[in-house]
């Protein structure tokens, strides 16, 4: 009893200092942006690698989401009549949810790993000994221009995983349902509309569908860069650094949304 | 006569043979290990003191696992004791900052064992990082220390700059690796098994790159390695390492004449 009550302990106590490490990176991440040496080759590498290598699977997984969506509302609100109201439904579920989380979801699946899985083959075969050799501090050169480029890349990939998700909506509207392409972008733009404006130009909706993916993005490149640089034991340990970063992205992902969602309940007001 | 005496004789041989052409080390020492224990699952270091004087090679041998590349690691900060003290250049290493810490490591080269070489960069990429980081010269200038820096590791430079580190074979990447390490001119060189999983001939050439650097650059050097006949050909002194304890501290002429049956077994 006592032996397990130790190890329960223990592992209280890993998981605590893992927590406070993961924490103590990303605060030491975020001030390198601030002060030089500023690694902006490196930058644009990942901006690049996070931002254009994702397009292609946010721009499907935004596709088929919208043309889904508007199959299975119309079911629904065909049998009411109001179809011409799948342009709203459509709209505010990308806007608010779908959009920012399941870009969120198909990015960490495919940059966590890749971003967990470079830093700890890096960890395994000294690359990161050496580079600590030349003087070079890892996280500045590493951790920052990963997380910077997360947190600048994930709200424009969310831009577009609502755009095209509301154009696949559109597609099945008039193709399938046969709604006019005005009564849905009508429909969309009406619901963007309703939830108000923060300085009375820029829709509330737009505002916290923008807020989120830069929490996403931060979320996913810190949970990645903290996987890699705590990698151990060789290939083995490499693979499940990667799986863990992704495994863990998702689950913070979605809670994060929640809190997020909450939050702007609160301070965008009840209309949202 | 046993084969482990043949060997032994073959060493001494060796030894008697070579042309040591080594600075004469003066007395003040450049690294220095005082009383020093690290812990990790088990203890790894109990106690360790070890000094390299400047201009001296310094070999620390000893079984795997016994903690040989972890004092390299402690010389560079990348792993800080339980106790003990550690000194370079002057500096206690235990009571710098972690920039300090940097800055310290700029003075010291280390080539890896796997010669750690930056994968997603070229040859060329990977020897010109340091000078990058840590000098303000032009590309220009970094193109031709560069050059200098491969023509002196004996490969050359228009065959192997451009080319990735996956392209090249073992030997080639070790000598890259001394190429990187040496390129600000550090006053340091650390060596962790430099001559590891290596055939005999490149073995020979990386003790000629070793001794060439001792004689040419007068740097004071720390190589770790257990590969007994390959360090002492470019040894000025050895300590050897058994369960975290210094248990041998002299010439590898005095390593060869000790009586000490775990000395003879080792090098036997």
């Amino acid at each position: 009893m006592s032996s397990f009550a130790g190890a329960v302990e223990t592992r209280i106590r890993t998981t605590a200092h893992g927590v406070l490490e993961y924490f103590i990176l990303g605060a030491r991440s975020l001030r390198f942006a601030f002060s030089r040496p500023f690694y902006w080759r490196d930058l644009l590498v990942q901006m690049d690698r996070i931002g254009v290598g994702s397009l292609p699977i946010v721009l499907l997984t935004g596709l088929f989401t919208g043309m889904v969506l508007a199959l299975q509302s119309s079911v629904e609100l065909t049998r009411f009549g109001a179809e011409v109201y799948i342009g709203n439904l459509v709209g505010a579920s990308m806007v608010r949810e779908l959009g920012p989380v399941l870009c969120a979801l198909m990015v960490a699946g495919r940059a966590a790993s890749g971003i967990a899985a470079e830093l700890g083959s890096m960890k395994v075969t000294e690359q990161i000994d050496a580079l600590q050799s030349f003087g070079t501090d890892p996280i500045r050169k590493l951790a920052t221009p990963r997380i910077l480029a997360g947190l600048l890349m994930l709200p424009v990939l969310t831009v577009v995983t609502d755009v095209i998700g509301i154009f696949g909506g559109l597609i099945v509207a008039v193709f399938r349902i046969g709604i006019t392409a005005d009564a849905y972008i009508q429909g969309v733009l009406s619901t963007l509309a309703q939830s108000g404006f923060l300085l009375g130009i820029i829709p509330k909706d737009f505002v916290a569908g923008l807020i989120k993916p830069v929490a996403f993005g931060g979320i996913i490149t810190l949970t990645s860069c903290f996987y890699g640089l705590n990698t151990k034991g060789g290939t083995e340990g490499v693979g499940q650094a990667a799986t863990s970063a992704v495994v863990v992205c998702s689950v913070l992902i979605l809670a994060t949304n929640y809190f997020l969602t909450q939050f702007m309940f609160v301070v965008l007001g009840p209309g949202r | 006569m046993t084969a482990a005496d043949e060997h032994l004789r073959v060493i001494r041989e060796e030894l008697e043979g070579d042309e040591r052409d080594s600075p004469a080390a003066v007395a003040d020492s450049l690294i220095e290990l005082e009383d020093v224990f690290l812990t990790f699952d088990k203890p790894i270091l109990k106690g360790v003191s070890l000094e390299a004087r400047k201009g001296e090679t310094l070999m620390v041998a000893g079984e795997s696992g016994t903690g040989k590349s972890t004092i390299l690691k402690l010389i560079l900060r990348l792993l800080i004791p339980d106790s003990g003290r550690i000194t370079v250049l002057g500096e206690d290493v235990g009571a710098l900052t972690f920039p300090e810490a940097l800055e310290l490591r700029k003075q010291i080269g280390m080539v890896f064992q796997n010669a750690a070489l930056f994968d997603s960069l070229t040859v060329f990429d990977n020897i010109a990082y340091p000078l990058r980081e840590n000098t303000d010269l032009d590309d220009e200038r970094i193109i031709e220390t560069v050059r200098e820096k491969l023509d002196f590791v004996d490969l050359d430079p228009d065959e192997v700059m451009l080319q990735l580190p996956s392209q090249l074979s073992g030997g080639m990447r070790k000598r890259v690796g001394v190429a990187r390490a040496i390129a600000t001119d550090p006053c340091i060189v650390l060596y962790d098994e430099p001559t590891a999983g290596l055939d005999p001939l490149t073995v020979g050439r990386i003790n000629e790159l070793i001794r060439k650097l001792q004689r040419e650059l007068k740097v004071t050097s720390i190589l770790v390695t257990h590969d007994i006949r390959a360090g002492f050909r470019v040894a000025d002194r050895v300590n050897l390492l058994r369960h975290g304890e210094i248990v041998f501290d002299g010439s590898p002429e005095e390593m060869v004449a000790a009586n000490d049956s775990y000395i003879k077994s080792f090098l036997s």
